[in-house]
């Protein structure tokens, strides 16, 4: 600890101990916290209390019965327990009798205060971080401290249970791995026995055993919870011990109907499942079938998505657990089909009687049911691991008889089928769900049929009135990958001829709903058509489509939008589309004197939005155009970049600046990056610096560097450390004896760096400026600039000074919040 | 209490409600769709139309040429449009004591009734309901008048004849009830019979029933209506929804506790919901006006209307629409557009605020200021002058058989650059289009229904819990073209009473009771005795004065007094003789106690047999017999008075006298 801390710290720890100077601010409390945590963790503890013996007179004091806030009561519990987890500060402690009056029967625990969930709180993280040593074991047996963390685990407070819990676990792993680290290798593969536990580990075991075997429901709950983190958070041999003594109670809970506390119990399988030293137990995956069979399909579904994103687990037991997760969806086939007995997705286990008992009757559950098995399924098709053979055909069948249930177009002729229809048309949630499942489902293909059956009901979905403008985005997503996914492998870019047939229904929705009222769909059919140029632009069918459509006109007039995002889309979408040439004639009846090019357009966005999102999406566009060679840059490369640094060099738009300095970096590049890494010859260097002076950089890169925006000097930074790099080698110090004059520039720096932004920068020479950012220390600057901006702040010794100078003007200040 | 159907359409219903004494008629719908199968009347004389051939049976008989002519494959009787009535034999409608309408939809029917039938009731409607039906007539009227016809075809409704017609003419039901359209006149005489009401309000029809008119939130003025006694309450909820536009929003909570829910005017397309179809005209109507194609948008000149060119202000500046002209041609739609903005009091919260700022609750207002949105009673006069293309007109009637969509449809139908929007839901717009084929012009179908629909229904139901639904039939099961739909029908316990046209329903409920006032005097008189903690008795003598469905107990006249010696017998004096009266008995008796009674007075060898319905106190010696029952005593001795006397008093002690 530095000296000026230490200085500080009897007055901060006298402000702590009295109740009459309130500390207003938590956040100070835990970085102090953090603080000491830091301090201890490079050196002894014992030495800092001795040191400073204000700390203990700090903890002593909180002992005494009084006024003394919650917070401040949590925050001493919370720093004994940092003391104390060095085993000879704990001694030191114990030698007083501090510990057990603060985590005692003496302390808080039996004092009013203990009803603020914050000392409860603070009682156990204190314990948590005690509990490190032997002695703190002998402590946490001696003190009854166990029972009082059980009876917290029903705490009212979710905080605080949750913590007691892990406290558990951590108590419980601390008492274990002392004696079974202790054995030699041979012993410790042979498994601890039971009896051998210590008797702390032996209390915490009964417990969890009473737990298991209780009729209350939330007991149950919590002694699950605290397995689960046992199992997921230690990898000692003992959990195999543990595992083996507890897991016939855990089957025992199958037994009973209702199964106890489901979603806990499922959460524990998969945490032992996925232990590396507990999955080798073939009574494991007995009980895992046993579950998947007793649980509901709703219970059921997240223990055999688990199951199926496991590396290594029985075959069997994946086949049942795909076919309980596929189980939804086969009923919903069961329930469209026109005649019993058409194929399903489960061979020979459809059957009505099984729909009924799986699809539950009430709405919102089988919502949930069909979202979540959705969700589980289009999680499980990427992974390597995902069962095969995979029933795409099937699943796109499901995927595509949902979609027509939630919009009404399925005409099931069963009882079941009705009902289902009445529960899903029209809902929004299970409708996304689908959409996006089958957006995922387009890797895989399908039977021709099939797959015109999903271009034909993403088509309904995008021209029916009724979907609203999240199902609508999620349609067009969907209809995008169906597209992509359909193109025809050896040119990759040629549309399959049923996508093309689809091409010019998809055009005239689009041409629809780029009229459309509301701005989210506007929003959404431009990014549509921005990622389908992007796509397809070259490819002759779209391009005539396209063309021969209104979308072109219709996008180009939505520059205009009132809406920000619709204009920053549209952007888009004018820059992607003038890039392939299929930009529309820009002159609109209103305006006829308005822009001519798409270039013009742009750059009228750029310079007269009033909104930053399509001034952004413009220089995103430039940047493009400028790296791909878009005709109407390449045309005249010097008067675009200076057109555009211009307007981008005076936006009040951070993000546009930083925009503008990337471009500028683009033409840098280049500029030079045709000579290759390292130095470029002098006499390339020479044109380029003349070219970057005319396109009047230079004035854009220095007065950015003193940017308010730290992003943006961050950026142009970069960017002249680039430029010094490709100039280092020819600008020797002989050269630069011929001492060009960069007195003005650097006393425009000056008063820049001063925060005086009006001065111009004036001619330029590129001697001069390779002057100038060789005397330039940009490296330091780049330095300070990667600091984050409270790195003074941040110091210990200000956060102490901040907290006594705080308490001392408490009350003036509370508005003063930054 | 009975309901007779007079319509069989659920959204224009007219029905009649016999409750306690009073007769009651609920709206007086006016079924249009019949105008269907007539050719449309064109404002300016059609070529096209005034040449189509007339049509002959298949063995090649053309007496109907004249009547009925062929169209693209369709047959139109050519002669001046009728309409459907409501029933009128069902029930003699001279005995109907009032008219109650909800919305100005429902009242096109009300000359015919109030003017041929006899009725001298009274019709009651609030204050916009009456004035934009009276504008609605006025149109209807206007636009049958102003192209005389001069022939009537009747020659066709000859049920021998009608069987031989192609369909839907072969198929049209009750044409014999059809009937021309109206005067004004007769318009004029009909509205004369209404009195206003406003929300709330409550009416007394001859202090037998009591109606009141609640906010219904389909259109100005539009309510659903209670009709209660004491003890009974029936509601009738006709047009009503929870979209929030631009009338004043439903009450739902006073249609609580209901005995009886009539439930009428549900939406029409209940699978279209009306946000998407509202954007589904805007983006239809954009697309058109860019392309330089104008857009028809047949429509009422009132109602959904005014949300549209809502919507539309907002809308046409974002889709750079601001140059293009709106039209709206109606005989009346100076007067709709004014009256919308005065009607402050009837508007939704929003709206009405801005009367306070003052601002025009509708903006149209500024679209009518800025010239975006201009109107005109025809197509004659101004409008020729200023008509500008491309456009948006807004125009009736939505059946395209009459009015000045019938010109539009006619001059821009040949072209596929212009749009015909359907808004309104109460035609088929392919039976509408079905005169003008073959057409190029592009047709969209975006019916704005605001009604409620079968999911409200369902939330409404179980919020307002009424014991009874009655219902069209036509709302117990899925539409027939989406049978599989369980979800578009009513789904409530007990399930719902369905009627049809021409039906009489039963309404199953009875009255159990019936207020009777006593006067402050009598009620003086009264010595109440509680019998039982909480219920008190009291025996009363009164006369039941009945008048005006009230009933009051009067005190009874006291007895006359003989006077003099004049003995001569009035008519007044008639009056019941108040005898003295015997008290009255109440409480039961304990057998076992009793019999210890009738044994310390002396009686031996009592004997008690239980039977069902109590017991049988045998005393033997005396040969009598006491039965007690719960709610009788016998005691059965052979003549002996004095015994039985005896036994009498002994019963009489376990009992309260009053």
């Amino acid at each position: 600890m530095d000296p000026e801390c230490a200085r500080l710290l009897p007055a901060l720890c006298a402000v702590l101990a009295d109740p009459r100077q309130p500390v207003a601010d938590d956040t100070c409390l835990e970085k102090l916290l953090d603080w000491f945590k830091a301090v201890t963790d490079a050196g002894s503890s014992l030495l800092l209390l001795q040191e400073n013996p204000c700390l203990v007179e700090l903890l002593f004091h909180v002992r005494k019965p009084q006024d003394l806030s919650s917070r401040i009561l949590s925050f001493a519990l919370r720093l004994a327990g940092t003391f104390a987890a060095q085993e000879d500060c704990f001694q030191y402690l114990q030698q007083g009798e501090l510990l057990p009056g603060l985590f005692g029967e003496q302390g808080p625990l039996g004092a009013a205060a203990w009803v603020a969930p914050t000392v409860r709180s603070g009682w156990i993280q204190g314990l948590r971080s005690l509990a490190q040593h032997p002695s703190a074991l002998l402590f946490l047996a001696d003190s009854g401290a166990v029972d009082t963390i059980f009876s917290l685990q029903g705490d009212p407070s979710l905080f605080v249970a949750s913590a007691a819990g892990q406290l558990l676990v951590h108590i419980l792993d601390l008492a274990m791995r002392g004696p079974a680290e202790g054995r030699g290798p041979a012993e410790g593969r042979g498994r601890l026995q039971a009896r051998d536990w210590p008797a702390c580990a032996r209390r915490i075991v009964c417990h969890l055993e009473d737990c298991l075997c209780s009729e209350a429901a939330p007991r149950v709950t919590q002694a699950l919870h605290v397995l689960t983190t046992a199992f997921g958070h230690c990898h000692g041999l003992w959990t195999q011990g543990l595992w083996v003594q507890l897991s016939p109670l855990v089957a025992r809970l199958l037994e009973k109907d209702p199964v106890p506390a489901p979603h806990a119990l499922v959460e524990l399988l998969l945490s032992v499942a996925r232990s590396s030293v507990l999955s080798s137990d073939p009574g494991l995956w007995e009980t895992v079938a046993q579950t998947l069979s007793h649980l509901s399909p709703m219970q059921a579904g997240p223990l055999a998505a688990g199951i199926l994103k496991l590396q290594d687990c029985p075959q069997a037991l994946r086949i049942q657990a795909f076919g309980v997760l596929l189980r939804p969806l086969a009923c919903v086939l069961e329930a469209a089909a026109q005649a019993p007995g058409t194929p399903g997705l489960l061979e020979g286990a459809a059957g009505d009687q099984m729909a009924v008992d799986t699809l539950p009757p009430s709405k919102s559950v089988c919502v949930g049911l069909l979202c979540s098995t959705l969700a589980h399924l289009e999680l499980l098709q990427p992974l390597p691991q995902r069962p095969s053979p995979w029933p795409q055909a099937p699943l796109l069948a499901a995927a595509v008889t949902i979609l027509r249930f939630c919009n009404g177009s399925a005409a099931p002729s069963s009882e079941l089928g009705g009902h289902l229809c009445a529960m899903l048309v029209g809902c929004v949630r299970v409708q996304r769900a689908a959409l996006d499942f089958l957006g995922v489902l387009s890797q895989g293909l399908g039977p021709r049929e099939l797959v015109t059956q999903v271009f034909a009901v993403l088509l309904e979905y995008l021209v029916s009135p009724d979907s609203s403008p999240t199902v609508l985005k999620k349609a067009f997503q969907a209809t995008l990958r169906w597209l992509l996914g359909s193109a025809v492998p050896p040119s990759c870019c040629d549309l399959e001829p049923h996508a093309q047939l689809v091409l010019r229904e998809l055009l005239a929705v689009l041409q629809k709903r780029l009229c459309s009222p509301c701005w989210e769909v506007r929003d959404s059919g431009l990014e549509f058509l921005t990622q389908m140029t992007r796509h397809w632009g070259g490819q002759a069918t779209f391009r005539q489509a396209l063309l021969a459509s209104e979308v072109p006109k219709l996008a180009s007039q939505l520059l205009q939008d009132p809406e920000s995002y619709v204009r920053a889309s549209a952007v888009a979408a004018a820059g992607q589309l003038s890039s392939r040439g299929l930009h529309a004639a820009p002159s609109s009846p209103e305006h006829p004197a308005g822009p001519q090019t798409p270039l013009e357009e742009l750059l009228l966005v750029l310079t007269t939005d009033s909104e930053g999102f399509p001034r952004r999406a413009a220089m995103r566009v430039f940047t493009e155009w400028l790296r791909d060679g878009h005709v109407a840059v390449a045309e005249d490369r010097e008067r675009f970049v200076a057109r555009v640094l211009q307007a981008a060099s005076g936006d009040l738009d951070w993000e546009v600046r930083v925009q503008g300095l990337e471009l500028a970096l683009v033409f840098l590049q280049q500029l030079l990056g045709a000579c290759g890494p390292g130095a470029a010859p002098p006499c390339a260097l020479a044109q380029a610096l003349r070219a970057l002076c005319r396109v009047q950089l230079f004035e854009f890169a220095f007065r950015s560097l003193f940017d308010c925006d730290r992003p943006v000097a961050q950026k142009s930074c970069d960017l002249l450390l680039f430029l010094r790099a490709k100039a280092a080698p020819s600008g020797s110090p002989q050269e630069a004896g011929e001492s060009p004059d960069v007195a003005p520039v650097e006393a425009a720096l000056r008063r820049w760096r001063a925060g005086e932004q009006g001065q111009p920068l004036g001619e330029l020479a590129p001697e001069a400026i390779l002057a100038v950012l060789r005397s330039l220390d940009l490296e330091a600057l780049r330095d300070t600039l990667a600091e984050s901006s409270d790195h003074v702040e941040r110091s210990p010794q200000s956060l102490l000074q901040d907290m006594l100078a705080t308490v001392g003007v408490l009350g003036d200040n509370e508005a003063d919040c930054y | 209490m009975k309901l007779y159907c007079l319509s069989g359409h659920p959204t224009l219903p007219c029905n009649v409600l016999k409750f306690k004494s009073t007769t009651i008629m609920l709206d007086c719908g006016l079924d249009m769709t019949s105008t269907l199968n007539f050719l449309p009347l064109p404002l300016v004389q059609s070529p096209r139309l005034s040449s189509l051939p007339g049509w002959s049976l298949k063995d090649g008989n053309a007496f109907l040429d004249k009547e009925l002519k062929e169209c693209s494959g369709h047959v139109f009787v050519d002669s001046v449009p009728e309409f459907c009535l409501p029933e009128t034999e069902l029930i003699d409608l001279s005995t109907v004591d009032v008219i109650l309408i909800s919305n100005y939809h429902c009242m096109m029917a009300l000359p015919y009734i109030t003017e041929h039938t006899g009725f001298t009731g009274t019709v009651y409607a609030t204050e916009p309901t009456v004035q934009i039906g009276r504008l609605l007539m006025e149109e209807l009227v206007n636009f049958i008048e102003r192209v005389p016809k001069a022939q009537s075809a009747s020659l066709w409704k000859n049920k021998d004849i009608q069987r031989l017609l192609p369909s839907p003419l072969k198929d049209a039901v009750e044409v014999s009830t059809w009937r021309r359209c109206y005067t004004m006149q007769e318009v004029n005489s009909a509205l004369s019979k209404i009195q206003l009401v406003g929300y709330s309000q409550k009416i007394e029809l001859f202090g037998a029933v009591q109606v009141t008119p609640l906010s219904s939130g389909y259109a100005l003025g539009s309510s659903n209506w209670i009709i209660q006694s004491h003890y009974e309450k029936v509601s009738y909820v006709s047009g009503s929804s929870l979209l929030t536009t631009h009338p004043q929003p439903m009450d739902q909570a006073s249609l609580k506790n209901s005995d009886v829910l009539i439930l009428t005017g549900l939406t029409q397309i209940p699978t279209a919901n009306p946000d998407g179809m509202v954007g589904e005209f805007c983006s239809n109507l954009a697309l058109t006006v860019r392309n330089g194609g104008n857009v028809l948008v047949p429509c009422y000149p009132s109602g959904v209307i005014y949300d549209l060119l809502e919507c539309l202000y907002q809308y046409i500046d974002s889709a750079g629409l601001s140059s293009i002209p709106f039209y709206f041609i109606s005989p009346v739609a100076n007067s709709s557009l004014e009256f919308s903005q005065i009607f402050a009091e009837w508007l939704c919260h929003n709206k009405q605020t801005k009367v306070y700022l003052p601002e025009p609750p509708f903006p149209h207002a500024e679209l009518i200021q800025t010239n975006k949105l201009k109107h005109y009673p025809s197509i004659h006069g101004d409008f020729s002058n200023d008509f500008r293309q491309p456009c948006v007109v807004f125009t009736g009637h939505p059946s395209l058989r009459f009015g000045d969509v019938v010109h539009f449809m006619e001059l821009w139908g040949k072209s596929s650059l212009n749009t015909v929007i359907f808004t309104e839901p109460d035609f088929s717009y392919l039976e509408a289009l079905a005169p003008y084929q073959p057409l190029a012009m592009k047709c969209i179908y975006c019916p704005i229904d605001t009604r409620l629909n079968f999911i409200q229904v369902s939330k409404l139901l179980k919020e307002v819990q009424p014991l009874h639904v009655v219902c069209p039939e036509q709302y117990t099961q899925p539409p027939p073209a989406q049978s599989h739909r369980m979800d578009l029908m009513v789904d409530c316990q007990p399930p719902a009473m369905s009627y049809r046209r021409a039906e009489v329903l039963a309404l199953p409920f009875k009255r159990r009771y019936e207020k009777i006032e006593i006067m402050p005097e009598l009620a003086d008189s009264l010595v109440p005795m509680e019998i039982k903690p909480g219920i008190s008795l009291a025996t009363v003598s009164a006369v039941l004065h009945t008048k005006d469905n009230k009933h009051v107990l009067q005190p009874p006249p006291r007895p006359a007094q003989p006077t003099g010696g004049k003995k001569r017998k009035r008519a007044s004096d008639d009056i019941p003789d108040c005898k003295v009266l015997k008290p009255l008995l109440s409480g039961s008796i304990p057998v076992d106690q009793f019999v210890q009674t009738l044994e310390k007075h002396g009686f031996s060898d009592i004997k008690v047999e239980d039977t069902a319905k109590g017991h049988i106190v045998l005393l033997q010696e005396a040969e009598t017999l006491i039965q007690i029952e719960e709610d009788s005593t016998h005691i059965i001795c052979d003549d002996d008075e004095v015994l039985r006397v005896r036994l009498r008093d002994l019963v009489l002690k376990f009992l309260q006298k009053f």
